[in-house]
């Protein structure tokens, strides 16, 4: 066999499983939504909808040992990275069986001991915190770690992004910014969110290498998003990755999102990156539209099962709550 | 003599050297050992460990924040608690909620260079304890004594959750002591600095050596007044405040702090709540007042209670 031809089964393998991930993301997302209406969500439910394929190209690009702070619109990428469907659902549903235990919801869910951070909901707050990750890695002496952290373009006005990435490039961290311009933070536009032509022109502000990515592109985004962490991972200081799409969803479940503009909705950027990653699947003939069809409907089996398991797990108990913020054993902590 | 500063700095160097988990992180702390000289001579003793941080508390935080998730010790100087405002959100929404959330304890010190001195007007001057105390999930020192600074710095660092540490500038080179101690008593006791017998002073902080100025005033007077140092403020050592208020049946607590919701007014929501039987007076407060900080020294000592404003609230109590 050809080189030629390994490369491109290593993409076919490559694409075709960030595609199932995303297909599973966006089966669960349905379901969320679904449930949410049906009242059974015990607080918002916030959806990825047009943002799998940024998002999965971060996850499926890290690896065991790497650190992960996913943000609000990243189920594809916090699936690739590990997260299961089983946990997801059980945060939204509020069981105690959850990772959080219901003790907090929905996107704020993480197994920080794996790596995988959870995130809290100020914007930008993870960027510092993953650049402190990274440093405590390197005073251990381990090399080869990346830590990766999700954003919006709302997200990129705070004072914690721009106080993290600077802190990032003046200490040469492994730290991968990745930027969903989804066009509004909640219902701000672009226009009244930053000034600048391109929010690719701050990596030159802060010292870090940039990268524009096709991000309605499974392909591109894989290979950029792959090559960010790859410069990273070798050495080569934070990295910023800005992928301009839009937000096929409202910022929650709450919200119509009657204030996007219907011309984004019908450009380029309002591309639906599933059914972009489904036309090339079929263009290429790495799979028929019967086969995506089994796969979907194998991802709502699961996801149907799955609701339906943990919609008969117990709730937290509020008696049996020990109630401690703190984990100092100390009798007076209890009415401290 | 050791100095209370020179006893943060031994403390800084033993937790550095007796735990390679330990790092120090924060504005001008390296070579040029900080901007009260707390780290004076660490950066060279303790190579890569003392780092320079730039000029963004919310990062220096976040930086800690993460490293201790990844089983770091981090010990953090804010310049000078006022503006650790600036690095709060993540202190009180991400350091204190993360053990309540995932299981996973932050273990951070947060030293916060805190209180007046004269000349250092409304933003080098400010008391944070009670803002950081309102958060669950946060621990909050306010050591008042030489051996404090040293034996509860090394217990902050040796906690698992999130400690807001608030070293007293005022105390830096005035207090001293003959030696560090060889024994600790845990941090989340409070201590008797004083035995009295007519009423109880709780108080922390630099206030307590005003307040023990005030006792030997009242003394000349023939009162014996007992002071409680509460030396932490979260958690409040509720059980020693009532045993002193059970034996005087008196008591007025000062803070340096501003008055609104403050530690001096959780303490006597809690002398007043558990305690209302052991009262023969109202229980009091005296703090600072209800302004910023003045910049003029003879405002700044009108502005905080000082030892003869105490014996004056003393005489009051005394006399009700």
């Amino acid at each position: 066999m050809s080189s030629e031809s390994e490369r491109s089964k290593a993409s076919r393998s490559a694409y075709l499983k960030a595609y199932r991930i995303m297909l599973m993301a966006r089966v669960l997302e349905e379901k969320l939504a679904s449930l949410y209406r049906a009242g059974l969500i015990k607080g918002g439910v916030f959806l990825g909808r047009g943002q799998e394929a940024l998002s999965v190209s971060v996850g499926i690009n890290l690896r065991k040992g790497d650190i992960f702070a996913p943000l609000i619109r990243d189920q594809a990428g916090r699936m690739a990275f590990g997260d299961s469907v089983l946990d997801t659902l059980r945060t939204y549903l509020g069981s105690q069986l959850g990772s959080m235990r219901g003790r907090d919801g929905n996107i704020h869910r993480g197994r920080p001991r794996e790596g995988y951070y959870a995130m809290i909901s100020h914007l930008g707050a993870m960027v510092p915190v993953i650049a402190g990750a990274l440093m405590a890695r390197r005073f251990r002496g381990e090399t080869g770690v990346v830590g990766a952290t999700c954003l919006g373009d709302g997200g990129t006005s705070t004072g914690a992004f721009h106080e993290g990435i600077n802190v990032a490039a003046v200490e040469k961290l492994p730290l991968v910014i990745i930027v969903a311009n989804n066009q509004y933070a909640y219902s701000t536009p672009n226009g009244r969110q930053f000034a600048c032509q391109d929010l690719l022109d701050k990596a030159v502000g802060y010292g870090v290498v940039g990268h524009r990515v096709e991000a309605t592109d499974l392909a591109d985004c894989l290979k950029v998003v792959g090559s960010a962490i790859e410069a990273a991972r070798r050495g080569g200081g934070p990295q910023l990755v800005v992928g301009d799409l839009l937000r096929l969803v409202g910022h929650g479940e709450h919200d119509d999102a009657a204030y996007v503009d219907a011309n984004l909705k019908s450009s380029p950027l309002g591309r639906d990156c599933l059914k972009v990653s489904e036309e090339f699947l079929i263009q290429k003939g790495w799979a028929s539209a019967e086969q995506m069809k089994r796969w979907r409907a194998e991802a709502k089996n699961e996801v149907d099962v799955t609701a339906a398991k943990v919609q008969r797990e117990p709730s937290p108990d509020p008696n049996e709550d020990d109630w401690k913020a703190i984990s100092s054993p100390c009798e007076m902590l209890a009415e401290a | 003599m050791i100095t209370y500063l020179e006893a943060i700095r031994s403390a800084l160097a033993k937790a550095l050297a007796d735990d390679p988990r330990v790092f120090l992180y924060g504005q001008d702390i390296g070579s040029f050992g900080g901007a009260f000289k707390a780290t004076k001579n660490l950066a060279k003793e303790f190579p890569g460990r003392v780092i320079d941080s730039p000029l963004s508390e919310d990062a220096i935080v976040g930086v800690a924040i993460g490293a201790a998730i990844e089983g770091m010790r981090p010990i953090i100087e804010m310049q000078f608690a006022d503006f650790s405002v600036c690095g709060m959100n993540q202190i009180v929404n991400h350091a204190a909620t993360l053990f309540y959330r995932t299981e996973v304890p932050c273990p951070i010190v947060v030293r916060l260079p805190s209180g007046g001195t004269p000349g250092s007007g409304p933003f080098h001057s400010q008391s944070m304890e009670a803002l950081y105390a309102h958060y669950p999930g946060l621990i909050v020192m306010t050591p008042g004594t030489v051996e404090d600074a040293f034996s509860m710095l090394l217990e902050a660092v040796a906690i698992d959750d999130p400690v807001l540490f608030c070293e007293h500038k005022f105390l830096y080179n005035h207090l001293k002591a003959d030696r560090l101690p060889d024994f600790n008593i845990p941090s989340f006791k409070a201590r008797l600095s004083r035995q009295g017998r007519d009423a109880t002073v709780v108080t922390y902080g630099a206030m307590l050596h005003e307040s023990l100025a005030a006792a030997e005033e009242l003394a000349e007077d023939g009162y014996e007044i007992e002071i409680v140092d509460l030396r932490t403020v979260k958690p409040l050592d509720t059980d020693t405040v009532l045993a002193s208020v059970a034996r005087t049946g008196r008591m007025l607590c000062v803070a340096e702090a501003w008055p609104w919701g403050g530690v001096a007014a959780e303490v006597v929501a809690r002398v007043s709540a558990d305690g209302f039987g052991l009262l023969d007076a109202p229980p009091q407060r005296l703090s600072a007042r209800d302004t910023p900080v003045p910049y003029h020294p003879d405002l700044w000592s009108a502005h905080r209670p000082t030892a003869s404003a105490i014996a004056s609230a003393m005489r009051r109590l005394l006399e009700m």
